[in-house]
């Protein structure tokens, strides 16, 4: 059950900057950390997230382990044109989750 | 204050006693050493550029709850049109294990340079946000930060 | 002696004052009135509180079938939004063929086994968690509604017991902390006055979702005593007995903590 959680207004009026906030479910587990028998935990975070719009790129995040579990990226963008905003969520251990929000512009 | 010859001997025989992995944990040059991770970590964002104070506002409040999860928001002033944007944002902390936390690459647009985030910091310490122009230039703020512990831990942070 | 350690025996020191009692109702508050202006702010916003990514999963869980019976929790509750309104704010919950209350998650993990025939979903597992918040979750902002009869009494009188009762190594009672010193800070953090009107709960040390009686074991240990394990009586009565001492309060589940 590897979810995503995006927030994006539904209708915005052209040329308009909305918010944009994804929550990503993800331990984010620093490589830091030991278990109670001493043995490190190895690192398992998400090293990338991409926003693209209509095909365009228009936010591009790179993680450490310094992120909080579960994390949050918000943001704006320029309500261009209606159409699908798409992200994408990739890291360690083969980890991809991909999820998408339409926009109406008038 | 000096350290008696009792003292001394006593905190020997505790240092002795400690395994392995928590005197790795206790590394003395601890300090330094993250010290020349920051400015090798800020070397590599900004080469030989000069990074001035201004246009970059760092949010962060002054004391936290739990370092774990430390609400964190970057804005950068800037017209975002195509002659002149903010291109890449960038977060620095100095004494968490490994200086960087996140790295964005942004453009017109965005709108508006900005990023809210929630971010883990293992100490009292500043955190350091900046910003690369179209231009080329840099900017930068900085943040001082309390971290308290909470009372009834369970687990160690980070 | 750790500085925690420390802490705590300083602070049962200063419980040595006579016991305050129980807390009056017009001074009862939420733990949410002792967070900072931005743990607060993370949990009023659904698109930004990490609890509704389990929110989210337990809907997803509430209409998927499983079990021997092929069934799913929607097909006898339909939707949860209304059968499953109000209905966190009344648990623990009497079970007659029992005979003793049960709690929101061992009330799932029934249904599981009588209705679907599936195994039990284990505590604090995603799924457990998951199913929990999302039925907890229809009881936001509704008061908790805890009824006493004469089945339950023994119970919550059991329940209550424990609170006061000193226990562990440090040799305290919850109410020590949760009842006389609510106002003080233990380590730089408030202390809370252990009412659980948001459970289960994103709390960021645990950096996930955790139920109720995770947090009375964490508390457990706190105070050096040996711990009940998930779903024993013990835990259950305390749980009774903390959900009818916040009567009236309103659910904030998923609540975010620090």
């Amino acid at each position: 059950m590897a979810r995503a959680v995006v927030t994006v207004p539904a209708r915005a009026t052209r040329g308009e900057i909305v918010e944009v906030k994804t929550l990503a479910q993800h331990p984010m587990e620093t490589g830091f950390r030991r278990t109670q028998t001493g043995e490190l935990i190895p690192r398992d975070i998400i090293r990338r997230f991409t926003c693209t719009y209509n095909g365009t790129e228009v936010y591009r995040v790179e993680l450490h382990p310094a992120m909080s579990a579960n994390p949050l990226i918000a943001f704006s963008t320029i309500a261009a044109e209606t159409g699908t905003l798409a992200f994408q969520w990739v890291g360690d251990n083969g980890y991809s989750v991909t999820e998408t929000a339409s926009i109406s512009v008038e | 204050m000096g350290t008696t010859r009792r003292e001394f001997l006593i905190l020997a025989a505790i240092s002795l006693a400690v395994p392995e992995a928590a005197r790795a944990q206790l590394d003395p040059n601890l300090a330094a050493n993250r010290k020349a991770a920051f400015q090798e970590a800020l070397r590599r964002i900004v080469g030989d550029a000069q990074v001035r104070r201004g246009r970059v506002k760092l949010r962060l409040p002054p004391l936290i709850d739990n370092g774990n999860s430390v609400p964190l928001a970057v804005a950068v002033e800037s017209p975002m049109t195509q002659a002149d944007h903010v291109r890449a944002i960038h977060v620095l902390t100095e004494k968490n294990p490994l200086p960087d936390v996140v790295s964005v690459r942004l453009g017109p647009r965005a709108g508006r340079a900005t990023l809210a985030t929630r971010v883990r910091l293992a100490d009292t310490q500043s955190v350091t946000a900046i910003a690369q122009m179209s231009d080329g230039s840099f900017w930068s703020d900085s943040a001082e930060v309390v971290v308290t512990l909470s009372a009834c831990l369970e687990e160690g942070l980070i | 002696m750790s500085l925690r350690t420390a802490l705590l025996f300083a602070a049962s020191l200063l419980c040595a004052r006579a016991g305050a009692g129980e807390i009056p109702p017009s001074e009862r508050r939420s733990g949410y009135d002792l967070m900072s202006r931005e743990t607060r702010a993370m949990q009023d916003d659904d698109a930004t509180n990490p609890g509704m990514l389990w929110v989210l999963d337990g809907e997803t869980l509430w209409n998927r079938k499983a079990g021997a019976a092929d069934r799913a929790c929607s097909d006898c509750h339909g939707d949860a939004r209304e059968s499953m309104k109000a209905v966190a704010a009344r648990y623990p919950a009497f079970d007659a063929a029992l005979g003793r209350p049960v709690n929101l998650e061992q009330r799932i993990n029934m249904c599981r086994s009588k209705r679907q025939k599936a195994p039990p979903l284990a505590f604090e597992s995603r799924e457990l968690l998951a199913l929990a918040a999302y039925v907890a979750r229809q009881s936001r902002g509704l008061p908790i509604n805890i009824t006493i009869d004469a089945r339950t009494r023994p119970f919550l009188e059991a329940g209550r017991e424990a609170f006061f009762r000193r226990q562990g190594q440090l040799n305290l009672a919850c109410a020590q902390c949760h009842d006389d010193h609510w106002s003080g800070k233990l380590a730089g953090s408030p202390i809370t006055q252990a009412h659980p009107t948001g459970y289960p709960l994103y709390r960021l040390e645990w950096q996930g979702l955790g139920s109720l009686e995770r947090r009375l074991r964490g508390c457990l240990t706190g105070v050096r005593a040996e711990s009940y394990p998930y779903g024993a009586p013990e835990l259950v009565n305390l749980e009774l007995y903390l959900m009818w001492r916040a009567n009236g309060m309103r659910m904030e589940t998923p609540a975010v903590r620090p």
